[in-house]
């Protein structure tokens, strides 16, 4: 019957609509297509202080994301914070003396990595540890110097 | 454990049923026999539980005392799956038709050999065919139910409750609301279907003249009770005053024309309350 | 004060004895699931009433939803500087929250009262009863293909609508109010987790969709067979999937994002 056929073809069309939308939602809106990406490798930089890093937090070098925060722990006797950061392994030309910063996306936005590549011929490698750091902005100490500094520079 | 023994040939018998809905008592303790290959017909005004008579018969409603014996087999001691192969060599015609309001006409005739058998869809179609040509209509077969008359999904229906060759069919109210050439037929098609095919009919109607017509024995209900039993013959001399008035129409007789209320004068006179 | 003890007491019992009935009737609906499932022409057709007849209001309801969801956020956003998260909030509030409820309410609205309608209209003209007495059980021939198809249909326009207004928010805000493509779409794959925002969202519109079919179903089957018994029915069904689908979405909300 003719009647059932395009009946068919209407449910055929709006079930594979609705897949579409459902891989659409997985693939092109969440991140899942970045778990199945590529390879990644292990890099560690200590922070004085990681203030509201979170893991998966996006780690960028001039912007474009390069890897993302894997763990986030406190060194018990230095009392630093150390953060294990996967790195794609196609961006394997980070030089060696290469420094991380943690900032803030917008005035209230994530906070993540920024890392500023050196000048040195070596390359960080798995496992490779990031020394020259500079730690989160905290907005309430930024606030505290600031109001301290003004007051010291008005007497 | 009853004053009657159910006869040889008797394809259905009710003992002793009880019924009620609320404290309304629809059936108080009756007993009835359907012979087999006769048409058998229950009267009664509206109101007197004829239909539920044939949902207890189908198994759709339990009694709260006695039983129901369809072709030697209790109808509620049944299980699940024995009641539904009884219910197939039952055929049921509703006051409405309920035919299926989204299939075709064929479709509808088609429905229980489809669900029920595994025949292939050129026998279904023969079968179909011979079942609307028996009722007339087989050149309706591709309109909708909602484009039919009364009369014609009547006749609709019949053809799909003998779609699966019943030895039983149960009518409710079949002849309400039809014009007399639609009544004529229906009369015409029951009477024969039940001599050709060799069917046990039960009618249950108020329609007197159209069921004493067809009927080989009818039984008047009346209060939860039968007030009267015979041939058509019989009935129709009956000496109870109650019988007399439901075949003759009588507006006033032991049914009172008024329904109960205190006296008309004293009613008229008290004013002042507001009923 | 008695008489509100009394009325509340008999409301209790009803209520309860209408969950009895309920659940015996999802049992059995369930139980049907084996006979149907050789016969794909029944849940086909079901699929078509349920949810092909819904795509349209669906799509169109989830367009202008996500262009709503990108200009307000585009505002709000814009004056904190953080207009680049544009993407990121929309897609948020659609995949886990509007999508899946707003789509099961309109669902409920369209697909639901048509279900206890017609359900209703057959036990109404005796066709169910009809059918019981074909020895065919009306459970398993009309509403196990028609809850199976809720099932499946509910996902599918839930996703639907939260891809289309995904989509909606960007035209509105890269398209007319200049958001950065690449960062609508950057911003939104790093904040949307797959697990935690697209599984549970999904989860959330099977539970709605799993709801909201058996509330039609049952309301049309339990309904008073007169006319307005079935219109009566049919209100209910929305009222009562409505509430069902915003409590329960409280409590998956608690369940599944509450620890974060």
């Amino acid at each position: 019957m003719q009647h059932t056929s395009t009946q068919d073809t209407l449910v055929g069309l709006f079930v594979a609509s609705g897949v579409v939308g459902l891989l659409f939602l997985a693939m092109q809106v969440s991140n899942l297509s970045s778990f199945v990406e590529e390879d990644t490798y292990t890099i560690t930089a200590r922070f004085e202080n990681s203030g509201g890093l979170k893991i998966k937090s996006p780690v960028s070098a001039a912007g474009v994301k390069i890897g993302k925060v894997s763990s986030i722990s406190l060194d018990p006797k230095t009392y630093e914070s150390v953060v294990q950061m996967s790195i794609y392994s196609k961006y394997d030309t980070l030089p060696e003396d290469t420094t991380a910063s943690i900032y803030t996306a917008g005035l209230l936005g994530e906070q993540y990595v920024n890392l500023d590549p050196g000048g040195s011929d070596e390359y960080l490698k798995m496992g490779g540890k990031i020394e020259i750091t500079q730690s989160a902005i905290i907005l309430e100490k930024a606030i505290g110097q600031f109001l301290f500094k003004s007051a010291e520079e008005k007497k | 454990m009853d004053n009657k023994v159910p006869s040889q040939d008797s394809l259905v018998s009710v003992r002793n049923l009880s019924f009620s809905r609320g404290d309304n008592k629809i059936f108080d303790d009756i007993s009835l026999d359907f012979q087999r290959g006769k048409v058998t017909a229950i009267m009664g005004p509206s109101g007197t539980g004829k239909t539920t008579l044939l949902k207890l018969i189908g198994g759709q409603l339990f009694p709260e005392q006695g039983s129901i014996i369809v072709d030697g087999q209790n109808v509620h001691k049944l299980r699940r799956a024995e009641l539904y192969n009884l219910r197939k060599r039952l055929g049921m015609l509703f006051q409405s038709g309920a035919l299926l309001t989204d299939m075709s006409v064929y479709d509808n005739v088609a429905f229980p050999l489809r669900e029920h058998s595994q025949l292939p869809e050129s026998m279904i179609r023969t079968l179909v065919l011979m079942k609307l040509q028996a009722v007339g209509l087989r050149g309706a077969r591709n309109l909708m139910p909602n484009e039919l008359s009364g009369g014609m999904a009547r006749r609709i229906a019949l053809a799909r409750a003998i779609a699966l060759d019943p030895m039983m069919i149960l009518y409710d109210e079949p002849f309400t609301g039809q014009d007399p050439i639609s009544m004529g037929v229906l009369v015409h098609l029951i009477k024969s279907l039940n001599n050709i095919l060799g069917l046990t009919s039960i009618i249950v109607s108020h329609d007197v003249h159209d069921t004493a017509a067809i009927a080989d024995y009818i039984y008047v209900l009346s209060g939860g009770k039968i007030v009267g039993q015979g041939t058509p013959k019989e009935i129709q001399h009956s000496e109870s005053e109650w019988v007399q008035q439901f075949m003759t129409g009588a507006a006033d007789g032991p049914v009172h024309f008024h329904y109960p209320a205190k006296d008309y004068v004293d009613d008229l006179l008290s004013t002042g309350k507001r009923y | 004060m008695i008489r509100f003890l009394q009325h509340l007491g008999k409301n209790t019992r009803t209520s309860f004895t209408k969950l009895g009935r309920g659940t015996f009737f999802l049992l059995q609906a369930i139980s049907g699931v084996p006979s149907v499932l050789p016969r794909p022409r029944l849940l086909l057709n079901q699929m078509y009433s349920v949810g092909v007849l819904s795509f349209l209001i669906i799509t169109i309801s989830g367009l202008f939803v996500g262009m709503v969801l990108g200009l307000q956020g585009f505002y709000t956003l814009s004056d904190f500087g953080a207009e680049e998260s544009l993407g990121v909030m929309v897609a948020a509030s659609l995949v886990r929250e509007l999508g899946p409820v707003v789509s099961a309410l309109l669902f409920a609205g369209r697909a639901g009262s048509a279900l206890t309608a017609e359900i209703g209209l057959m036990k109404a003209t005796e066709q169910l009863s009809g059918m019981e007495m074909m020895a065919v059980d009306p459970i398993k021939r009309i509403i196990t293909p028609r809850f199976l198809a809720g099932l499946i249909s509910m996902p599918l326009l839930a996703a639907l609508f939260s891809a289309v207004g995904i989509i909606g928010g960007q035209i509105v805000g890269s398209g007319l109010l200049g958001v950065d493509e690449g960062a609508y779409w950057s911003q939104m794959q790093a904040g949307i987790d797959f697990h935690d925002d697209i599984i549970n969202g999904v989860i959330k519109s099977i539970v709605f969709g799993f709801v909201a079919s058996w509330i039609a179903l049952f309301e049309g089957y339990d309904a008073i067979p007169t006319s307005e018994g079935v219109s009566r029915a049919t209100t209910r069904t929305v009222v009562n999937s409505a509430f069902s689908i915003l409590g329960l979405d409280f409590i998956l909300t608690t369940l599944m994002f509450g620890d974060h």
